[in-house]
């Protein structure tokens, strides 16, 4: 890696410019991608920290295992079709193409919403069923584990809000081609932490 | 993508318009900058009161009624999570990094303004919720600032109702401000730096910074864990941390939860805590010496290399906080090790220090005075860590007063004694004058051994095991009467050492109408931020056009030089060339290879 390489520089004896005419960033890209990349990797310490708790909490005694509702297979078929709604979407406006795009990108949010309203549903579901937060710490960490997921992609919802705003209001699409691109990359990543989080409440 | 950054955009600046935009609701860094650190130095000062509320009661019980056990417990809490967190991190990261990073980089801003004005506000939230703890019924937690459970909420703690939700969601508020700034930080560093700047010409203050902030990101989380997942207990009944209590008698509704868990997640965060209020300070006092020293920073690589590795271990020695919960000896074997390894590149980076004053045209100036009073402080705290390291010696030390002193001289005096040579050093660049040197030096000597007369005696009446966290002593055998007067001898130094900061303020406000004014580098130093083209700095920072850099920072006694120092824009063909009569190579000390 390039900037690993640089870590072995010895500044005192080479003086005068390094570099190009225009000053160099560490990573070849913007720097709101370098941030989204930095928080990722926030909330995967995040997210495995809960797992760890998880796995740690479920050796006591008390775990009582939850039967998770099959109406989970749903949702998570939502949000893959919101994810790669959001992709189609990026992949337009990545070779310059405005037409669609407007369409996918709503769609994408749209049925992550869908996602959401899926997941309340399982909750009332539970509910229904006698599950409660307490006393049973296996649905304690359901409610936790699946309502930080669903915070963490209303977050998403906010930006993609305000993206789809400037869209409707007669934007081009490659003036939020940025912001298509970095909501993309976030759904994937939201994602891949639900089908581990998933794969982790079916299994234990 | 072709990748244009801040430092060469043509788009227009969020220029201020009214008072309220430049003072209040500035996306200026340096004025964020200054309300960081006015409000972590505003909520510090309560924590100083606390603690002296403290020692009033330690050095005199029964004299004075200022405080009851309950609200004894409340000040310990709120003196340390205050300290730790609202007033170091908040003033080391949100304030020097707030104002140095984008000037030392060569950057006009940060690279999200807006976001980092956003952190400011939401930390001023966080303190708030904080401070309005003291107004609930019920008071503030007592439960220590670890905030272990079950004792967190238990009805004989004080607090155990509103107090600890309070703090909770203040610190879930706190790291919610830090990720905003720090991805500020951290993304400014890495593509915002100005033509030639690499990031080994980078000053070590930025590195400490840096990386200081990197370690916040990852660790934060796991307090994050914990502050929500024991809202839950408290606030819904949930069992993740606490276990089946009895409580006067009755059973609580709580069943099987871990409060070891909790204790792993708050080290997780808390160890990596101790580094990120350590390396901000290592990387400002490196400056500090290496300007006043009028000499190159001894092994910059070295320096570099150390705060990465220190950064890094930090996160794989926290369960030696735990040594006393009853872990598997192979457990506790492995973070001894890590502990210890620990110590070798923060000895490497004291050498370097020391090594720095070696031969060097030493200016005796204030921040010299705090820079070279943090080494001693620093080996001091650092040399009673290898103690405490050890599984064997932690457990019989443990909550005592020896663990009390090692923490306080190694990240409580060590790294004020830098916050105190960093403000006086950048006070000349911040508000265009010079500071009181007379009333400074005063300032250092009241601190410095005002601090020693307090935690020196707190190591020996640890060995002799007076357990910490203690109301009132009492007369028992093991103690001797003595311990009392050391008490009370350790009340007078931490009342005198309180009063004598007031010689700072006194001073501050002095100097910023009647100091003498600095001029732009009155200290002759090499680093970007004191080659502005305005002292203090206007909004923008570099007038019309960017600097460009051509050298490391520490340039300083060039042999052949005309001055000093090479200001780090200084190009090559400015540079004066060596006069090679009077050039010794043997006493060339820019060129240290290391």
């Amino acid at each position: 890696m390039k900037s690993l390489k640089h870590l072995a520089d010895k500044p005192w004896e080479r003086k005068g410019i390094i570099g190009g005419l225009k000053p160099e960033g560490v990573f070849d890209t913007a720097a709101e991608k370098v941030a989204l990349g930095f928080f990722l990797v926030v909330a995967t310490v995040l997210f495995s920290l809960f797992t760890i708790s998880y796995f740690i909490r479920m050796e006591l005694p008390d775990w009582r295992p939850l039967a998770e509702p099959a109406q989970l297979w749903l949702n998570t078929g939502l949000l893959v079709l919101s994810s790669a709604l959001f992709q189609l979407a990026r992949n337009k406006v990545k070779r310059g193409e405005a037409r669609n795009v407007l369409t996918l990108y709503l769609a994408g949010g749209i049925v992550a919403f869908l996602f959401i309203a899926g997941q309340l549903l399982v909750w009332g579901g539970l509910q229904e069923a006698g599950v409660y937060l307490t006393p049973n710490p296996a649905a304690s960490f359901y409610y936790l584990l699946t309502g930080v997921h669903a915070l963490h992609l209303l977050g998403g919802l906010w930006v993609w809000s305000k993206t789809s705003i400037r869209l409707l209001s007669g934007s081009e699409p490659k003036d939020v081609r940025l912001s298509i691109e970095l909501c993309t990359l976030y759904w994937h990543f939201l994602l891949v932490v639900w089908l581990a989080l998933f794969a982790i409440l079916s299994n234990t | 993508m072709a990748y244009v950054p801040l430092a060469d955009q043509e788009v227009e600046l969020h220029h201020p318009h009214s008072w309220v935009t430049k003072y209040v609701w500035s996306q200026d860094h340096k004025v964020i900058a200054i309300q960081y650190g006015g409000t972590a130095i505003a909520v510090g000062l309560v924590a100083l009161v606390l603690s002296l509320f403290m020692r009033m009661q330690l050095g005199f019980p029964e004299t004075f009624d200022l405080i009851d056990p309950n609200s004894y417990y409340q000040s310990v809490t709120m003196h340390g999570m205050i300290m730790v967190i609202y007033l170091l991190t908040a003033l080391f990261l949100g304030g020097f990094g707030n104002y140095l990073i984008p000037l030392m980089c060569g950057a006009r801003d940060m690279v999200f303004p807006f976001m980092n004005m956003l952190s400011y506000w939401v930390y001023l939230v966080s303190v708030i919720i904080l401070l309005a703890s003291f107004f609930v019924s019920g008071g503030p937690t007592g439960a220590g600032w670890t905030l272990y459970p079950p004792q967190t909420s238990m009805a004989g703690t004080p607090g155990h109702d509103m107090g600890i939700v309070l703090m909770l969601v203040s610190l879930a508020v706190f790291i919610v401000a830090f990720t905003m700034g720090g991805l500020n930080y951290v993304v400014t560093v890495l593509q915002y730096r100005c033509r030639g700047l690499t990031m080994m010409r980078l000053p070590l203050a930025v590195w400490g910074i840096f990386v200081a902030t990197v370690l916040g990101l990852f660790a934060f989380p796991a307090l994050l864990v914990a502050a929500i997942m024991m809202l839950f207990d408290t606030l819904i009944g949930t069992s993740f941390f606490m276990p089946a209590v009895i409580e006067s008698g009755t059973a609580l509704n709580y069943d099987g939860g871990s409060p070891i868990l909790f204790q792993h997640l708050f080290w997780f965060f808390g160890h990596p805590e101790v580094y990120i209020v350590a390396l901000p300070a290592f990387g400002l006092v490196s400056d500090v010496l290496s300007t006043h020293a009028r000499k190159n920073i001894f092994g910059y690589r070295m320096m570099v290399w150390a705060i990465i590795v220190i950064g890094l271990l930090s996160f794989i020695v926290w369960a030696h906080h735990m040594y006393v919960s009853g872990m598997h000896p192979y457990f506790g074997f492995f973070f001894a090790t890590t502990t210890l390894i620990i110590a070798v590149p923060t000895a490497l980076k004291v050498y370097n220090w020391v090594l720095t004053l070696w031969e060097g045209d030493i200016r005796m100036n204030a921040p010299m005075y705090f820079a070279i009073g943090f080494i001693f402080t620093f080996i001091h705290g650092g040399l009673t860590g290898l103690f405490l390291g050890n599984v064997v010696i932690d457990l019989p030390l443990s909550d005592t007063y020896f663990v009390v002193a090692h923490f306080h001289m190694v990240m409580g005096v060590s790294p004020i004694l830098v916050l105190f040579a960093a403000l006086y050093h950048w006070f000349p660049k911040m508000s265009g004058r010079m500071y009181h040197e007379g009333m400074a030096k005063l300032h250092f000597w009241c601190t410095f051994l005002g601090t020693y007369a307090i935690y020196l005696p707190m190591h020996y009446l640890g060995i002799h095991g007076v357990p910490r966290r203690y109301y009132a002593l009492g007369t028992t055998e093991f103690m001797a009467p003595a311990t009392q007067d050391a008490n009370t001898a350790i009340t007078i130094a931490a009342l005198f050492v309180g009063a004598s900061q007031l010689l700072y303020f006194i001073n501050m406000f002095w100097s910023l109408r009647y100091g003498e004014k600095s001029g732009p580098n009155p200290w002759g130093a090499n680093s970007l931020e004191w080659q502005t083209p305005d002292t203090p700095p206007i909004h923008g920072n570099w007038g019309d056009t960017l600097p460009t850099v051509y050298r490391w920072a520490y340039d300083y006694s060039v042999p052949g030089a005309h001055e000093d120092f090479i200001p780090q824009n200084t190009p090559e063909s400015e540079e004066p060339t060596v006069d090679e009569e009077h050039f010794d190579p043997d006493h060339d000390v820019s060129k240290a290879d290391l």
